[in-house]
This record gives structure tokens, C-alpha cells and sequence, in this order.
């Protein structure tokens, strides 16, 4: 009984990290597309979205089919409560490369380019490494790792605040180029959720590890 | 100092074991110093793999052990304060104070009624109306008046196993016991009768104070305000049932209740 119910949720872990993968892999790509505007690739972003609409539909019912049939305590339960918990979390995730994708394709469709783009790439690398980070302390077990990453949500915060303030100075200045901040206002604060999804896969982490809900309080 | 220390809870202990060890003849020793609050009105479970000790703990709260010469307990058990291992406490009036439930139904050859107005009868100087007004009253406490109000003069025995465990019931409330003691009371009936026998033990915790020994870790979760979880004759942990079974401080209590051993 034992063995089989740690088969299935070895399983299911992986089905979750395959999840992770396509969820990180469309954020990537989301955003190349904004860098090198190329309506086709987020246009294919979106169109992957439904089969990442699915698979996390397939790894909750397994969650739920897991606590009917073998009702999980402690450590199990746990962790069956973190995969449902993370899998919602990384659907969001690719949501939000979605999102992203729609912006992605409106600034491909700009003409001429705007000549002086955002640059998302300092916000981008650090949500996308909480992101990653937040996976890892999940995977190995490391509540000291997620409570670190928790620290690093105020700067991305910021980073948004300050392209926020830039795109209020560009729309005063370059009002016909408003189509564009707007977009990139959007983009700015898609990738701020993401940092927040990172946030709250490292509270799940540490409820999963020490037992402790740490959500609206987090104490350090 | 006693080794195994339980936490203290909130309300303040019908029964305190402090130091508590248990021998079986020949000396093997089944009870290490164990200490355990057990708190007023509200179900305690015992849980742990066969041959922990659980059940043996459970035999010292009335002293059922006993009967069995070469069994002897050392360490205190006290009720209400009162050491009842003490060689002068009066068994008679400790049994009438601490009742008990067993794994099988035990009902004995005679009819329903007589069944449960055997402790009154023991225990009471009752009149036949007064007799049969609390005979009626424990059968409606164990939920089982209306299925036997009809053949109360029908042996106990003639009765389904989860109504003979009720009837059990019945017979243990009708001497109004302040503690139940319930030793495996749903492991020899069958899913639908364990159900009623949870809701029944969930109704009299307004009552009495109830100590639930089972191997069944979900009927312990479902029923229990606190858990004990039992490993080699001593305590491991104990605490809100809630927590032990979400987030259980030990290892080896983490390790039980997965079903990683046991």
C-alpha cells in the first residue's frame, strides 16, 4: 500500500515539474518575443496555453483521486495540498506568458518600431530566477532557500514601480506612442505577478516543510 | 525525572499519569515513566503499532489489569487528583467512576433490559419505575432506544455487532461513569456500525471523558481533540489531534501515522 501510494505520488511530482517546465518555457519565450517582436511565436504561445489548461486540470484530479483513496496525514498530506497549491500557481504562470504573448503581438504590429523599447530584462531575470528558485526549494526540500527568495519579491516590486513611473513620463511626452506604453505597462506588471507566484510556491515550500502557514504574516 | 513528558493541555486533566510503567509476569516491562494529561470532556486517542502499550495504559485508568495476578503498575495515575493505584482505592467504586468498552461486544446472556440495568442494580438502590426511567434514558444516550424499545425482554446477544457494541455502551453510561474507556471499540463491526459508534462517542465527549484506544489513525483524526501516539512502551508525542496529524513534531510519530512502519 505504501509503495504504491509513494509510486503514485513520485508521479505525480513529475507531472508536476513537466508542468513547471512548460509554464517557465512559455514566460521565456513571452518575453523574447517582446524583445525581437515576432507575432507568429507569441501567437504559438497562446495556442500551447489550452494543453497547460489541461495538464493542470489532469494533476488536480490525481491530487484529489490520491486524498480519496489513500487519505494522506502529515508529511503526505502535506505535500499532496503543495502539488494542488504549486499546480494552480504555475497554471498562472502560464497564463501570464499569455498575456504577455497578446502584448507581444500588438508591439509587433507598431510601426516603426519604437525607438526606445523598455528594457524588462533586469525585472525579467530576477522573477524568472525566484520563479526558478522557488521550484528548486520545492524539489529539494529547502524551506531555508524558500524563505530567502521571499526576501527578493520588494525589488522586482520596485522595478515595476519604476516602469510604471516611466511609461506616466512617456505617455505625457509621446502620447502617440501610448498603444505601446500601455502594453509594456501590462508586461511590466505580468512579470510582477510572477514574482508573487514565486512568493506564495515559497510559502507552500515552507508549509510543506515545517508545517507552518506563513502566508499574509511571513516571519523571517 | 520522568522520561516520557506529555504537553499539558488547555483545560485542566480529569486523569494525570505521571511516571507510569507497567509490568506483565515474569517482569517484562510494557510501560516505561510515561506521563499523560488526559483532559476533561474531550476524547483523547491512543494510537500506535500492536504491542506499544496502549491498550496496557489504558487497563491501569480502572485498574482492570487487576484481576490478573503478577500484573503490577508503578508511578501514578491520578483521578481527580486521587492516586487510584493505590492499594486502598475501592475497585468496586473506581469501576462505577471509570467504565469500559471493549474491541468484541460484550453483552451478557440476558435481555436488553437487563443488560443495562445491571449496574444500577450493582451499583444503585433503585426503585423498578426509577430503574426502568435510567434503563430507557442510557438506551437514548447510546442511540439505540429506538431500534430495541420494541424487544427489550430479546437477549442482548440476538442483536446486530454494532448494536450490541451501542448496547455496551448503554450498559457503561447507565451508572453515569465520569471517564469511558474504550479499548478498540469499532475494530470487530463493520464500516456503516463504526460510523454510528463515532457519532455516538462525538455526542457523549459533552458528557464524559473519553480515552479512545484504536489502530484506525483516521478514526483517531476524526474523533479525538488530542493524540497520543504510542512506540515501545512510551509516549512519542502527544498534542492537538489536528496537529499530530498534519504537522507531528517527531519523526517517528510522522513515520507511524504515513503508514511507514506499523
Amino acid at each position: 500500500m505504501r509503495d504504491r501510494f509513494t509510486y503514485e505520488i513520485e508521479t505525480l511530482k513529475q507531472h508536476l515539474l513537466d508542468l513547471a517546465t512548460a509554464a517557465e518555457n512559455a514566460l521565456i519565450r513571452a518575453m523574447r518575443a517582446v524583445d525581437h517582436p515576432d507575432a507568429d511565436s507569441a501567437r504559438e504561445i497562446i495556442a500551447r496555453d489550452a494543453a497547460i489548461d489541461a495538464d493542470e486540470v489532469t494533476i488536480e484530479e490525481e491530487c484529489l483521486k490520491l486524498m480519496a483513496l489513500y487519505q494522506p496525514v502529515a508529511g503526505d498530506l502535506r505535500l499532496l495540498v503543495t502539488i494542488l497549491k504549486v499546480n494552480g500557481e504555475l497554471e498562472r504562470v502560464a497564463d501570464l506568458a499569455s498575456n504577455i504573448a497578446s502584448r507581444a503581438i500588438d508591439i509587433a504590429s507598431i510601426t516603426p518600431p519604437p525607438a526606445q523599447p523598455f528594457d524588462f530584462t533586469p525585472m525579467l531575470s530576477r522573477a524568472h530566477k525566484m520563479l526558478r528558485g522557488a521550484l528548486d526549494a520545492f524539489v529539494c526540500h529547502r524551506s531555508d532557500q524558500a524563505r530567502t527568495i521571499l526576501l527578493e519579491d520588494d525589488a522586482v516590486d520596485a522595478l515595476n514601480a519604476a516602469h510604471y513611473a516611466d511609461a506616466r513620463e512617456r505617455l505625457l511626452k509621446n502620447p502617440a506612442q501610448a498603444g505601446y506604453t500601455l502594453d509594456c505597462v501590462t508586461i511590466s506588471h505580468a512579470i510582477e505577478r510572477i514574482a508573487d507566484i514565486a512568493t506564495n510556491i515559497c510559502e507552500d515550500v515552507i508549509y510543506l516543510e515545517e508545517g507552518q502557514i506563513v502566508r499574509h504574516a511571513r516571519p523571517l | 525525572m520522568p522520561q516520557n513528558t506529555a504537553s499539558t493541555p488547555a483545560r485542566a486533566p480529569k486523569i494525570r499519569a505521571r511516571a507510569l510503567s507497567f509490568y506483565y509476569e515474569g517482569g517484562h516491562q510494557a510501560l516505561f515513566e510515561n506521563n499523560l494529561d488526559i483532559p476533561e470532556r474531550q476524547i483523547t486517542a491512543v494510537i500506535g503499532p500492536s504491542g506499544c502499550g496502549k491498550s496496557t495504559h489504558l487497563r491501569t485508568y480502572n485498574r482492570i489489569y487487576s484481576l490478573h495476578r503478577g500484573q503490577r503498575a508503578e508511578g501514578e495515575v491520578l483521578l481527580d487528583g486521587i492516586n487510584i493505584l493505590d492499594p486502598k482505592t475501592d475497585l468496586l467504586a473506581l469501576r462505577r467512576r471509570v467504565g469500559m468498552i471493549f474491541q468484541k461486544p460484550t453483552p451478557f446472556p440476558m435481555s436488553v433490559f437487563d443488560n443495562v440495568a445491571y449496574p444500577l442494580r450493582l451499583h444503585f438502590r433503585l426503585s423498578r419505575a426509577e430503574i426502568a426511567e435510567r434503563v430507557e434514558a442510557a438506551l437514548r444516550g447510546a442511540s439505540l432506544w429506538d431500534e430495541v424499545k420494541d424487544s427489550l425482554r430479546k437477549s442482548g446477544l440476538a442483536l446486530s455487532g454494532g448494536q450490541q457494541q451501542r448496547l455496551c455502551i448503554a450498559r457503561a453510561i447507565a451508572a453515569e461513569p465520569e471517564v469511558l474507556l474504550m479499548d478498540e471499540p469499532t475494530s470487530a463491526i463493520d464500516p456503516v456500525a463504526t460510523l454510528k459508534i463515532e457519532d455516538l462517542v462525538l455526542q457523549l465527549r459533552e458528557r464524559f471523558t473519553i480515552v479512545i484506544v484504536t489502530h484506525n489513525m483516521q478514526q483517531a483524526a476524526r474523533i479525538s481533540d488530542q493524540t497520543a501516539f504510542f512506540y515501545k512502551g512510551k509516549i512519542i508525542e502527544v498534542g492537538p489531534t489536528k496537529q499530530l496529524f498534519t504537522a507531528p513534531k517527531e519523526k517517528k510519530t510522522e513515520e507511524y501515522i504515513t503508514g511507514r512502519f506499523g
